[in-house]
């Protein structure tokens, strides 16, 4: 099993999502989070003071996948959430020990 | 057919009156005295149903105008303890108003400061009190005054905002009550009081609803305690942006509605003057937000919205003392001038001379109600109030347009004099303030945040 981490512009989330439900893959955690990489900041003045604002708004989208899946979904976050801009992300990769339903302690594969 | 059952009708009812009043006919000085007194109550009513909508428009300012304005403007951490700023004192005030705080105002007594003949608001009902308000009862007018000096500390709590300890913002907020307000409210608008320029003052000063006695005294006090409390922890190394604007822009859209219970409401009466005020306090706040909008256009490349809301208000402040007094376009010229320069005072000076005025009650209110003051003198006109007469009864000019150029004169003494009583005063209760409480909290209880640190609450729960 992998598990896959993208960060990603927020206004790719929903290109993001369409495509991966496109090649049947429905389930997924969404978290608003900031940061930055290469990507320069803006200013913002309130009342004269001045702030240079470097961590800007990003979606952070996880799933974990069997292993056949990985290369195909990677791909498919890849180029539905690029603009070809800087700022539009990075996609991380991690093995995972083992996955676990809650609600019938079903494990590995059958769990995700 | 429909014509002639109207006239049946008609001649009918004619004929059930004349039997009612069959009875012997009120002589005609009785029937113009129940004439006069019916007059004089429907007045009465009317004046008293605006008179009251007012008092309620100026207690909106505080709440919850006042408090989402700086309440949005605060870090997340302190948005509670901010909103109870303005909240607390709009019971604290109340107290103090009922028990003391009015007679010190309004009773006549020295120059200074009211006598006690309406200690525990003896005297004080239904019956008018005619140097003030001849058609509405006392109690209206002592409910409306009220209003105002709630706001008055409220204001001030924006330069301490953010690091002041809440039991010595009470005692601070009670005694400032007692040294600065209660005095300047009656000499500027108490029988006998030393500014007050239609009830006999020394010094005759205009100030229609409270430039000197409300914005200068808050905002020149602000200044004295953001400089006696220090800057803020990480003052101009953290980042301390506002945490939520979408409150500050409903709060001053609600500071601009209320204000015309504030200004307008000071004519006293539903009358024409009070329609004067409406409308010169409208279009100084509109030609304030555009003024400050289009400078911070110029200057910083940007309109903001903060500037906007924040120039709205400058406005208002402006306005305050001049707005029953000027016609409608020196409104719109001093709102100009007040959104422009405290746009420049609350960004270049502030920066310049480095203090942490955190919400900018000096540059706003301090600024903006000195400007007001000073350019009532210029603009005041006995076309728009004619309440100023001589021993004749022949209507005085007022202002530097009207051919008076001694009243701005008039005007930068008052000022002085609320300067002088605002530094003086504010500088000796902090003191007093820091020897039994100390003013400040402490370092950790900062960084925590007032809301947790002073009162045991978050504004914002996630797990809620």
């Amino acid at each position: 099993m992998k598990k896959i981490e993208a960060i990603i512009q927020p206004h790719k989330l929903e290109d993001v999502k369409e495509a991966l439900k496109a090649i049947g893959v429905d389930g997924m955690t969404i978290t608003e989070v900031r940061g930055h990489g290469r990507q320069k900041g803006h200013k913002e003045i309130y009342r004269g003071m001045e702030y240079q604002v470097d961590l800007l708004p990003k979606m952070k989208l996880e799933l974990v996948v069997g292993d056949p899946r990985a290369d195909e979904v990677i791909r498919t976050i890849v180029s539905s959430a690029r603009t070809g801009k800087i700022g539009d992300g990075k996609v991380f990769v991690y093995d995972v020990a083992d996955a676990i339903r809650i609600r019938n302690e079903d494990r590995g594969d059958s769990a995700i | 057919m429909h014509l002639r059952r109207c006239i049946a009708l008609f001649s009918l009812i004619l004929a059930s009156t004349a039997v009612a009043f069959a009875g012997p006919v009120p002589s005609l000085e009785t029937r113009v005295a129940n004439l006069e007194s019916a007059v004089k109550s429907a007045q009465s009513a009317g004046d008293n149903a605006w008179m009251l909508v007012s008092a309620a428009l100026v207690l909106m300012m505080t709440g919850p105008g006042l408090a989402l304005f700086y309440g949005g403007l605060v870090r997340r951490k302190n948005v509670l303890g901010t909103m109870m700023h303005s909240f607390i004192l709009m019971a604290v005030v109340t107290v103090l108003w009922a028990v003391v705080g009015y007679s010190l105002a309004f009773g006549e007594g020295s120059p200074i400061i009211g006598d006690l003949r309406y200690l525990f608001l003896n005297g004080v009902g239904a019956a008018p009190n005619a140097d003030y308000a001849a058609t509405i009862p006392q109690q209206t007018f002592m409910v409306y005054q009220l209003m105002f000096a709630i706001i008055t500390p409220a204001l001030i709590s924006g330069a301490f905002a953010e690091r002041m300890k809440f039991s010595a913002m009470l005692l601070f907020t009670v005694l400032w009550a007692f040294v600065v307000y209660f005095p300047l409210a009656h000499m500027v608008w108490g029988k006998g009081g030393l500014l007050n320029a239609f009830l006999g003052g020394k010094i005759p000063c205009f100030d229609f609803a409270g430039g000197t006695v409300v914005h200068i005294s808050s905002g020149v006090s602000a200044l004295v305690c953001a400089l006696y409390l220090g800057k803020r922890q990480g003052y101009q190394s953290e980042v301390m942006k506002p945490h939520n604007l979408v409150l500050s822009v409903i709060g001053a859209c609600l500071l601009w509605v209320g204000w015309f219970g504030f200004n307008a409401g000071s004519a006293l009466a539903a009358s024409a003057l009070a329609t004067s005020a409406f409308v010169a306090t409208h279009f100084a706040t509109a030609s304030a937000a555009l003024g400050w909008t289009i400078a911070e256009w110029l200057h910083n490349g940007k309109p903001s919205v903060l500037g906007a809301i924040s120039g709205a208000v400058a406005g208002l402040v402006a306005i305050t003392p001049a707005s029953g007094f000027v016609a409608p376009f020196p409104a719109l010229l001093i709102g100009l001038v007040a959104g422009v320069a405290c746009f420049f005072m609350v960004t270049a000076v502030k920066s310049k001379f480095g203090y942490d005025d955190t919400l900018d009650a000096f540059g706003v209110h301090g600024a903006g109600g000195t400007i007001g003051a000073i350019l009532t003198g210029v603009f005041a006109t006995s076309a728009v109030n004619d309440g100023l007469k001589d021993a004749s009864g022949k209507v005085l000019g007022l202002g530097l347009i009207d051919g008076h150029p001694g009243q701005v004169l008039n005007q930068v003494i008052g000022v002085l004099i609320s300067w002088g009583f605002a530094i003086v005063g504010t500088l000796i209760i902090l003191k007093i303030c820091d020897l039994v409480l100390g003013v400040r909290v402490s370092s950790d209880e900062e960084r925590e945040g007032l809301d947790l640190s002073m009162h045991g609450e978050e504004g914002y729960n996630f797990e809620a």
